[in-house]
């Protein structure tokens, strides 16, 4: 009894109650941070240069087309009173522009990222839920309904404020304008054209659509976005997805188009291009400015300078680190016990 | 509990008396009426019942008493708040499940808490309330519950039962209405104290006579005054005055009394004891403090940020917000910018709140609580004695264990045993007792002496030997010791003696000569009986000379069966040398010489003498002794001089030395603390000769002080005085000795001197001069006293004090110091219950100061570091974002990243540090005592620690921003779709966020177990997990309203783009702070990176902690610490057990006058103070 009592009383001898769990107690020693440094060092300016040289390599092309020069060709479709508006942007290439390239379109100023404009869809509706159809989120607000309160679908700021510019690219050769080839298909989000967004099961696509109405903005209602490709329309056409992937920062780009097929597929000859824009979406009144960019990409994506720069002058400064580490330490050694 | 059960009993009509008419009952009770066996009458007054509740809830009041309670911590309500703006749809810049999620969490967490705390009330509450105590209803006793034990109430008490209540007591088994009860868990003492009944009612005997008892007690109302009653009781036609002697005290024990009976005066929460344990005072630890100014200065500064934010809001709103409505229109309530501002203004305080992040004090909490049990665990602070281990009693303190300046220690029972243990002896200039070979058995008894104690420790053969052989001296020595003392004996059956010693010194001196021999048996008032070498001898006692301050010596004048009369005497050297006979000039200076050592040893001494008296001489002196004993007036002086009168030619006989045995390890832990820069005072009961004896024996006070200056003046004036005279020595000293060393110096100062120090005028000075000491020693001081000096340092030195102690007498000390103390496992246990912390050895402060405390304090501040830097690194990403999306409020990151970030991200391997880091392993810290003083000086975390680490938070934050942000904007995804969209932004940010933190958590945890490593790995794989989880089809297609970033962890970590923006956040923020740390460790390195260096290297140079001998300082090692008074006890024969009725007759006699005189003498040698417990003996 009183034995048991002993063990009772007595703390169990283990080793986590006694505060011995084997551990590893590392040190920051010279011997493992002063190497760190130069594996960091010498890795991040490997990475740099491959980054830059990438980087380098990588063609972009930008054209400002938001029309604010009085000369430039679509300073007349900034007036807003004038509708269905082209203008045209003309540049010329001196050497292959290599392709696979990209057509997007920029806009800055343009605050995608603000909270309540962000969160004014419907989620719901917009995965083809025919319940939200007539009963949209309040989060839509004030584009929840219409004048006539009949519900707006889509709704919401984001589907509202869907960017509707039209590009056409021509390639001028001496025979006459040659229209290059742009492909709008698989430029949205796999999981956004697969799971996020869907349209309702409703055959016609049409039909799922009575009783509502289009966003105020919209020329055409979303059934019908897509006039040459049927299966293109509703809640999954390419060119609304990447509209509703919002953007984090005021000035951002988004693809419009591939340039993949027929003899452009290798690219952008040298030449002489014409750039016809279908000048529908009004950014002057804030300021904002409208663009479109062609590039190409590598394995690490579109042009970046800064990755490779930053790259290059981290790994830089852990190499000087090291050095001035080193120095240090042999300056001042750690002191052995006294 | 059935405590509002009200027992329905038919209740006799009890007689009433007239002339006292019924008041109502009163709001505040003024004073209190009580009559013996009614009922009816008592219940008018609505006196409390004996029931006990210190629980707080039950299962009805649980829910809301503790969510009100809770709701009162600021954080909660503020976190409450914030909620409510949540709700808010304009402002609700997060959902709400953001801060209910947590909020619950904490409350839930809290609540288990206290409702485990209360369980274990409610469980010792029962387990008091229904213990069984005889009640006299109506006319016979009964068993009944504690709980049921009305006011008015006879109780019967038996042998070795707890006291119920306060009760009045009526009559005893015993003669004269005496009882004898112990109060150790009252006021710690563990000596008997003797309580008698008044006259009246100890006649009335047992309960026949007293069921019919009616008398009505009028006294105070309840107070907590331990040692005083006022009140008169009425029966029949008189009225008695009661004082404390007549009253019996919830909590007491009843001793050596078959049984006695008892009125119930006071109950329940009105006893005594309850008033006592008024509720503790919450203790802070300045960390706590500290955090709390800090989350105040966050507050300010969280506010700060939301004006910015909101400001820029209007601007924004006003120049760009206004132009942009085309496509995104102001709500309609909305309508101006200044209004949109405010609303940004709150929406920004919901987001950016996670920098007081609600976890943290719930963190803390854990933290602690892993500590406390970590202290209950420690095997090497158990004691295997008394089976008992160390208790946090308190789980909020652990981190100021490792901050202490100062400790206040009781000394007996704290520093010492309470044991003494007969150690060595001088017999006719030859001494006994010296240990020559340490492996040498202690000597056996019991084949030379039947009757021998076996516990009795003594390893020199020479003295066994020299009894033997019949050496005259020493048969006299050993006569003496069993014949001069006042102890009892009690022999249960024969040859097992118990002996009841008034002072544990004499207990020591008594079975010392017992087991060399000359056993004491028994005593009567007239007679000794001793065996001596086996062979009874019954000495006639024909008087005591009793022990008082002043004498410091007791004698006793025998006479044996030859008919020779002698007079013994033992007391202190100095003055018994006085005394001796001229002609034994060079035994004294031997004797002298001896005593020297035995002091310098630290052990306590008695010089033994004797005279042969003739018969003459005798009856000449009991003849001026009777006369001096009857004296009206000046009794005291005249007994004193006669006394004086005999004890005069002497011989000497020899020397004793006793051991007050110091607790294991006690110089050792002084040792070690006072080179951990802690400085110790002791504050003691005891008398100034034995505190500084103490003093020397645990290596306070050491001969190569340049000083021990001694305070004891009485009045006003001679105190200041002499601080004074102490301080400019001091002062001279230091400025004079400069070149040549520091000497330490001591303090004494005495309970007289220190109440007049303590004045407001003094205060400065005796701070100033004690401070300047290096040992201060406080003897005779009252427990009000102790906790006086407790609370000066308190108050001016801004330093951490620890008190610790054993006894009821330390708890006023214990509760006042920042961190109290208790050594449990002795009798008492009220010092243990006011603790915050207990254990049963002093020596294992040094463990928990050194090692626990040290442990814990370096892992609060780590943890509270990291944790700061944690949460400003995630949340000012939001303010950097802020400007860039129009000061909207919108986050950075998914809500659920930011619900379980705190919670489930980056929690556990920061708690994991907070619970198990080490830099150093325990053995170390207590062998570089220094690496203490990082606590004491507050280095790890303050002000300035904790703005390098929320620079560090906001330059991470800055980081995490810019670079994705730098990197994004112009990125694209290999298949062309560009980076910069919200969530591919949201998703990079955060898993950098997270693995920064992860690499910084990594980079402070210096104790790398098991546990770190799997929450460590474990937080990483969960966010990763439950990230890919949120964003999955399945969660989207279940509420595509909740989980926007459907896919975008996939598409997003899929990019080496992405890897290589983190890759370059993480080396952005990590590099600089191990650079900085490398050179601080190399350039500035702190004790405890050395010591780890060393460990490292193995370079294992064991510094061994030696302690130096000391060399012999003249000292009175008087020891003779007990009451004075009991000769006369003794004589009067009123404490035996009166077993022989012959006895009966001859203490009657006397039995009028011996307590009196035993309580005057009481008040006029050692007043104590009203209001505190009187001062423990030894």
């Amino acid at each position: 009894m009183s034995k048991e009592e002993n063990t009772a009383n007595r703390p169990d001898n283990t080793a986590f109650t006694q505060q011995r769990l084997p551990a590893w107690q590392p040190m920051l020693s010279a011997g493992i941070v002063i190497p760190g440094f130069v594996i960091i060092g010498v890795a991040f300016i490997g990475i740099g240069v491959a980054l830059f040289v990438t980087s380098q390599n990588i063609q972009v092309l930008e054209k400002d087309y938001t029309g604010i020069e009085t000369n430039s060709s679509c300073f007349k479709c900034t007036n807003p009173r004038v509708k269905n508006c082209n203008c045209t942007i003309n540049f010329s290439l001196d050497k292959l522009f290599e392709g696979p390239v990209f057509v997007y379109y920029g806009l800055s100023n343009y605050f995608q990222n603000y909270r309540k404009y962000g969160a004014s869809k419907d989620a719901a509706q917009l995965t083809g839920d025919l319940a939200y159809f007539t009963e949209p989120s309040t989060s839509c607000v004030p584009y929840q309904r219409d004048a006539k309160n009949k519900p707006i679908v889509p709704c919401g700021s984001i589907a509202n404020s869907m960017f509707n510019d039209t590009f056409k690219l021509f390639q001028i050769v001496n025979s006459g304008n040659v229209a290059v080839p742009l492909d709008g298909k698989g430029i949205a989000w796999w999981t956004d054209y697969n799971i996020k967004y869907r349209n309702p099961t409703t055959n016609p696509l049409k039909n799922a659509f009575n009783d509502t109405v289009k966003p105020i903005f919209w020329p055409r209602p979303a059934y019908e976005l897509d006039t040459t490709n049927a299966a293109n329309n509703g809640f999954i056409n390419q060119d609304f997805l990447v509209w509703m992937r919002r953007s984090a920062l005021p000035n951002f780009r988004k693809l419009y188009r591939r340039i993949t097929e027929g003899e452009y597929a290798k690219g952008l000859p040298a030449g002489d291009y014409a750039l016809v824009i279908g000048y529908n979406y009004p950014v002057k009144a804030f300021d904002g400015r409208k663009k479109v960019v062609f590039s190409n990409v590598s394995w690490m994506g579109g042009k970046n300078q800064f990755l490779g720069i930053a790259y290059l002058v981290i790994g830089s400064l852990c190499v000087v680190m090291s050095i001035v580490m080193l120095i240090v330490y042999a300056k001042f050694k750690f002191p052995d016990e006294e | 509990i059935h405590c509002r059960h009200e027992r329905m009993i038919p209740w006799p009509q009890a007689a009433h008396n007239p002339n006292l008419h019924l008041d109502p009952p009163l709001k505040k009770e003024e004073e209190r009426r009580v009559r013996a066996n009614d009922r009816e009458y008592n219940e008018r007054f609505q006196y409390a019942s004996n029931c006990i509740v210190t629980s707080k809830y039950n299962v009805l009041t649980f829910l809301p008493v503790n969510l009100f309670e809770q709701f009162q911590e600021v954080a909660n309500t503020y976190f409450l708040f914030l909620l409510i703006l949540q709700l808010i749809p304009q402002i609700s810049s997060l959902p709400w499940f953001t801060t209910i999620v947590p909020l619950a969490l904490v409350l839930s967490i809290t609540a288990v808490k206290d409702a485990t705390d209360d369980y274990f009330r409610h469980k010792s509450d029962n387990q008091v309330n229904n213990r069984q105590s005889q009640v006299l209803i109506p006319g016979s006793l009964q068993n009944e519950k504690w709980m049921n034990v009305r006011v008015g109430d006879i109780i019967k008490l038996e042998n070795n039962q707890f006291v119920a209540a306060d009760l009045l007591l009526l009559s005893s088994s015993e003669p004269h209405g005496l009882c004898y009860i112990e109060t150790a868990e009252l006021d710690g003492e563990t000596n008997m104290k003797v309580r008698q009944s008044v006259p009246v009612t100890s006649a009335l005997g047992d309960s026949n006579n007293l069921a019919t008892f009616d008398g009505e007690v009028v006294c105070e109302p309840p107070n907590n005054k331990l040692d005083r009653f006022s009140g008169t009781l009425y029966w029949r036609d008189c009225k008695c005055v009661l004082t404390n002697q007549n009253m019996l005290l919830r909590g007491c024990v009843l001793r050596n009394t078959e049984a006695c009976y008892g009125l119930v005066i006071f109950a329940g929460p009105d006893t005594k004891l309850m008033q006592n344990s008024g509720r503790t005072k919450f203790k802070r630890t300045s960390i706590d403090c500290l955090m709390n100014t800090l989350v105040l200065w966050i507050f300010c500064f969280l506010v700060c940020m939301g004006v910015i934010l909101a400001v820029g809001n209007a601007v924004w709103e006003k120049e760009v917000g206004s132009l942009f409505q085309s496509y995104l229109p102001w709500d309609p309530p909305v309508d101006n910018f200044m209004f949109s501002a405010f609303l940004s203004f709150w929406s920004y305080i919901i987001i950016l709140n996670t920098v007081v992040p609600i976890s943290l004090y719930v963190s803390v909490e854990v933290i602690r609580l892993g500590h406390s049990y970590f202290i209950n665990w420690d095997r090497q602070m158990f004691c295997s004695q008394c089976l008992t281990a160390a208790e946090a009693r308190t789980t909020t303190l652990n981190e100021e264990l490792g901050q202490v300046e100062y400790i206040f220690s009781d000394k007996t029972g704290t520093l010492t045993q309470n044991i003494m243990s007969f150690n060595k002896c001088s017999i006719n200039g030859q001494v006994y007792g010296e240990i020559t070979d340490p492996l040498e058995p202690k000597l056996d008894f019991t084949a030379f002496n039947p009757l021998a104690d076996p516990e009795f420790c003594f390893y020199d053969a020479g003295l066994l030997e020299s009894v033997k052989v019949g050496e005259p001296r020493t048969h006299d020595f050993f006569r003496l010791l069993s014949l001069c003392h006042t102890v009892m004996s009690e022999e249960k059956s024969e040859g097992e003696l118990l002996y009841k010693a008034q002072s544990p010194d004499e207990g020591a001196l008594v079975t010392a000569a017992r087991n060399f021999g000359f056993v004491f048996r028994s005593r009567t008032p007239g007679t000794i009986t001793v065996s001596e070498l086996g062979r009874p001898v019954t000495y006639s006692l024909l008087a005591i000379l009793d022990f008082n301050n002043i004498r410091k010596r007791m004698s006793v004048i025998v006479r044996d069966p030859q008919g020779r009369i002698r007079l013994y005497c033992k007391g202190a050297d100095t003055l018994l040398m006085e005394r001796l006979h001229a002609g034994s000039q060079d035994l004294m200076n031997v004797t002298s010489d001896h005593l020297n050592e035995f002091a310098g040893d630290g052990l306590r001494t008695l010089a033994l003498a004797s005279r042969e008296l003739t018969e003459e001489q005798w009856e000449d002196w009991a003849e001026s002794h009777r006369a001096a004993d009857t004296a009206a007036d000046l009794r005291e002086e005249r007994l004193a001089a006669a006394y004086e009168q005999i004890e005069q030619h002497m011989t000497l006989l020899g020397a004793t030395a006793i051991e007050d045995k110091l607790q294991e390890g006690v110089p050792e832990t002084i040792a070690i603390l006072s080179l951990a820069n802690i400085k110790i005072w002791v504050l003691t009961g005891d008398k100034q000769e034995t505190a500084v004896n103490i003093g020397y024996s645990c290596k306070m006070l050491t001969d190569d002080m340049g000083e021990v200056f001694i305070v004891n003046g009485h009045t006003v004036q001679s105190v200041r005085q002499e601080l004074r005279s102490v301080y400019l020595t001091l002062y001279f000293i230091v400025h004079a000795c400069l070149t040549l060393w520091i000497t330490a110096f001591a303090l004494v100062i005495s309970g007289h001197s220190l109440a007049h120090a303590l004045e407001a005028d003094m205060e400065a000075e005796l701070l100033m001069t004690a401070c300047a000491c290096k040992a201060v020693i406080c003897c005779r001081v009252t427990p009000m006293q102790k906790a006086l000096v407790v609370e000066l340092i308190k108050k001016h030195k801004k330093a951490v004090t620890l008190a610790i102690g054993d006894g009821a007498n330390d708890v006023s000390m214990i509760k006042s110091a920042h961190i109290g103390v208790g050594i449990s496992g002795q009798e008492g246990i009220q010092a243990v219950l006011a603790s915050d912390y207990s254990f049963a050895q002093f020596r294992f402060l040094q463990r928990l100061l050194l090692v626990h405390g040290r442990w814990s304090y370096l892992r609060m501040c780590r943890f509270l570091c990291y944790f700061f830097y944690k949460n400003f690194a995630f949340t000012m990403v939001h303010f950097w974002f802020g400007f860039f999306c129009g000061f909207s409020a919108q986050t950075v990151y998914d809500q659920y990243f930011i619900t379980l970030y705190n919670i489930l991200y980056t929690s556990l391997p920061v708690l994991a540090m907070g619970i198990f880091d080490q830099d150093v392993p325990d053995r170390r810290s207590l062998e570089y005592p220094k690496l203490y003083e990082p606590g004491q000086l507050n280095l790890l975390f303050n002000k300035r620690e904790f703005f390098i680490c929320i620079s560090q938070g906001i330059y991470t934050s800055l980081v995490l921003f810019f670079v994705p942000y730098a990197v994004l904007s112009h990125a694209s995804q290999d298949t062309a779709e560009p980076l910069a969209d919200y969530q591919t932004f949201a998703v990079t940010t955060a898993t950098a966020l997270v693995i920064v933190v992860s690499v910084q958590i990594a980079l402070d945890t210096g104790y790398w177990t098991i546990i770190n490593h799997v929450f460590v790995w474990g937080s990483l794989g969960l966010f990763f997990s439950i990230m890919l989880a949120m964003h999955s089809q399945t969660l989207f297609s279940s509420s595509p309203n909740q989980f926007h970033f459907v896919g975008s962890a996939q598409s997003t970590l899929l990019q080496p783009v992405v890897w290589l923006t983190i890759a370059l956040a993480t080396v952005i923020c990590i590099v600089p702070v191990l650079a900085f740390r490398f050179l601080k460790l190399d350039l500035k390195p702190q004790l405890s990176d050395t010591v780890r260096y060393t460990q490292l290297v193995r370079q294992k140079k064991r510094k061994a902690v030696c302690f130096r001998a000391r060399g012999g300082s003249r000292r009175s090692g008087y020891a003779f610490a007990h009451q004075e008074g009991f000769g006369e006890l003794i004589t009067s024969g009123k404490n035996m057990r009166l077993s022989s009725l012959a006895l009966a007759s001859f203490a009657s006699r006397h039995s009028s006058s011996w307590i009196d005189t035993l309580r005057k003498k009481k008040h006029s040698h050692a007043p104590t103070p009203p209001g505190a417990a009187s001062a423990k003996p030894l």
